[in-house]
């Protein structure tokens, strides 16, 4: 090797083309799930947590059925489900305050990845987690009893994890309005009352009629409706749906709003 | 791209934080393959500087130009990296996941296990960064930088809170590296980094450029030696006219001058002049940086 002419050829000119999708990649999403994973609070809060809320208040309603033969457990296992991806995927939106806060967000602006790239890897994490927290509680489902046919099971899944990406962008948007690191810890409470009011607990039928009428407002009311409504065979409301794409319009419409202050320069 | 293109080109860069002006009007340009060392205390507008130069904020006035580009494209194709004192990193990722994460935001990097080896973090690659020193996260940020195999590398002072021993390494990793072709600018209130490593030092005082050469120009300012005496209505130009004078400044009744032959200026004092208490000072690179950089500039 002579020294002076390698010194002046080792540089080879690389490709300096910005990456493809802004960044957006497989590797980097397998990287964001594993350490998702990693996290024990994360995985106690949504997968433990309320596979054991449904053996604890599930299955001693095992013999009741609703006016539909379906049992009432299968009833519980598909609203634990919703609280469970909403869990999941509000945490995973609401892990941008702790990278805010920790600097991280900075660190990737010195890196090619564009915003947007980052926020659709957030939410494609966010999604991923949702579906596994909807598995984990269906298969507790299955083990303890529940039997549903293939449809139902499918479209109670679908409905309860795809109505969760409201709750990516609801965590997004809590993400991007409190640069805590532990923003998760206030948002946990508020998401236990946010399901009560979805009747994810209790049927709504329970609560005295003045709460009824404020539930159907509530973020909560339409995922919730939307999932169990193959089950109890009542059909969406119009009310349900129009709750689902108001709330989702409206905090992704806020996210966007904070997402792009947040990466205005200064 | 020509190789004629400055790697950075500040100009009249000015950015006031209400009624702060952290940068005043500050030009500056470095060609490639310089290593050039940003050198003044804190609160000199260092950071900020390099805040601007980044794209990661915007100037009140002036331009920034990397490259011959905007920062912003400078970053998207990977020609500038930076190891920042504000960058955070992710406690909960590795050291080896969180060079592999980054790696994968570029569309062409160096592979994670060469700017591992490169920062002299191969033995640490498993380990939680939460769980890693100061010095240790500090040469992560540091392997990031590498990825992209940048034309121009900028360090906001990178061995701020490393102990003697973690300076070293670090600077022993940095040297490993620099080679022909790119270019490094770091900030610094280290004098002594600043005189080892850097082949220009551009000295910065409350947001402006106070002196601007290469180390040995910058360690001449600090030749020679002040003289120092009591003498009432000192004649100033009289002193000023004496070969070999550099400055001279009144302070009520004392004089300073500045001098490479202080035993003519000594000898004048004596003997031309009332003046008594005369005393003489060698001046060194500590005291060129305080009488540049402080308010209470000495000469």
């Amino acid at each position: 090797m002579t020294t002076s002419l390698s010194a002046t050829t080792d540089r080879v000119t690389p490709d300096r083309r910005p990456p493809a999708l802004g960044g957006f990649s497989p590797a980097v999403l397998g990287i964001e799930l594993r350490r998702v994973l990693r996290n024990r609070r994360t995985l106690a809060f949504t997968l433990i947590m309320p596979a054991a809320f449904f053996l604890i208040f599930g299955l001693p309603q095992r013999g009741q059925q609703l006016p539909n033969g379906y049992a009432v457990a299968a009833y519980i296992m598909v609203s634990l489900a919703v609280y469970a991806a909403m869990v999941a995927t509000t945490s995973i939106g609401a892990a941008v305050a702790t990278e805010r806060a920790l600097g991280w967000s900075r660190q990737l602006r010195l890196t090619p990845l564009r915003p947007i790239a980052y926020v659709a890897t957030k939410v494609v994490t966010a999604m991923g987690l949702g579906l596994i927290a909807v598995c984990v509680e269906f298969v507790v489902g299955a083990a303890s009893g529940v039997r549903l046919s293939a449809d139902v099971w499918l479209l109670t899944g679908l409905g309860a994890w795809l109505g969760s990406l409201v709750f990516a962008a609801f965590g997004l948007f809590v993400g991007y309005l409190f640069p805590a690191e532990n923003a998760m810890q206030f948002i946990g409470p508020i998401l236990a009352v946010l399901a009560m009011f979805g009747g994810l607990f209790v049927p709504l039928e329970v609560l005295p009629e003045v709460l009824q009428h404020v539930a159907r407002f509530t973020p909560v009311y339409g995922v919730g409706e939307l999932a169990r409504a193959p089950l109890t065979g009542d059909g969406v409301s119009l009310a349900a749906l129009v709750n689902l794409v108001v709330w989702t319009v409206l905090f992704a419409l806020g996210a966007t709003r904070l997402f792009r202050r947040d990466t205005a320069r200064v | 791209m020509t190789s004629t293109e400055p790697a950075v080109e500040l100009s009249g860069l000015t950015k006031t934080f209400g009624a702060v002006t952290a940068v005043d009007g500050l030009s500056l340009r470095v060609e490639p393959g310089e290593v050039v060392a940003f050198l003044g205390p804190n609160g000199a507008g260092k950071t900020t500087t390099i805040d601007m130069l980044l794209g990661l904020a915007r100037p009140d006035a002036g331009s920034v130009r990397i490259l011959g580009g905007s920062p912003a494209d400078a970053i998207a194709c990977g020609r500038i990296a930076a190891v920042l004192q504000t960058g955070g990193l992710l406690k909960d990722l590795t050291v080896g996941e969180t060079v592999r994460l980054t790696a994968n935001l570029y569309r062409h990097s160096r592979p994670a296990e060469e700017v591992l080896e490169r920062a002299g973090i191969t033995d640490i690659a498993d380990r939680v960064v939460g769980k890693c020193s100061g010095g240790q996260q500090q040469r992560l940020r540091f392997a990031l930088a590498l990825l992209p195999d940048p034309d121009l590398m900028v360090l906001d002072e990178p061995t701020t809170g490393m102990d003697v021993e973690g300076r070293r390494e670090f600077w022993q990793a940095l040297r490993r590296d620099a080679r022909s072709g790119r270019t490094i600018i770091f900030a610094t209130h280290y004098l002594d980094e600043a005189d080892a490593y850097a082949d220009r030092i551009v000295l910065v005082r409350q947001g402006r450029i106070v002196a601007d050469g290469t180390t040995a120009e910058i360690k001449n300012l600090a030749a020679g030696r002040l003289v120092r005496a009591t003498l009432p209505g000192a004649d100033q130009a009289a002193l000023a006219a004496l070969p070999g004078v550099d400055a001279v400044e009144v302070r009520g009744d004392s004089v300073l001058v500045r001098t490479a032959d202080s035993d003519m200026v000594a000898r004048h004092l004596l003997t031309r002049t009332e003046a008594r208490d005369v005393e003489i000072t060698s001046r060194n690179l500590e005291d060129a940086f305080l009488a540049l950089t402080t308010d209470q500039a000495g000469v």
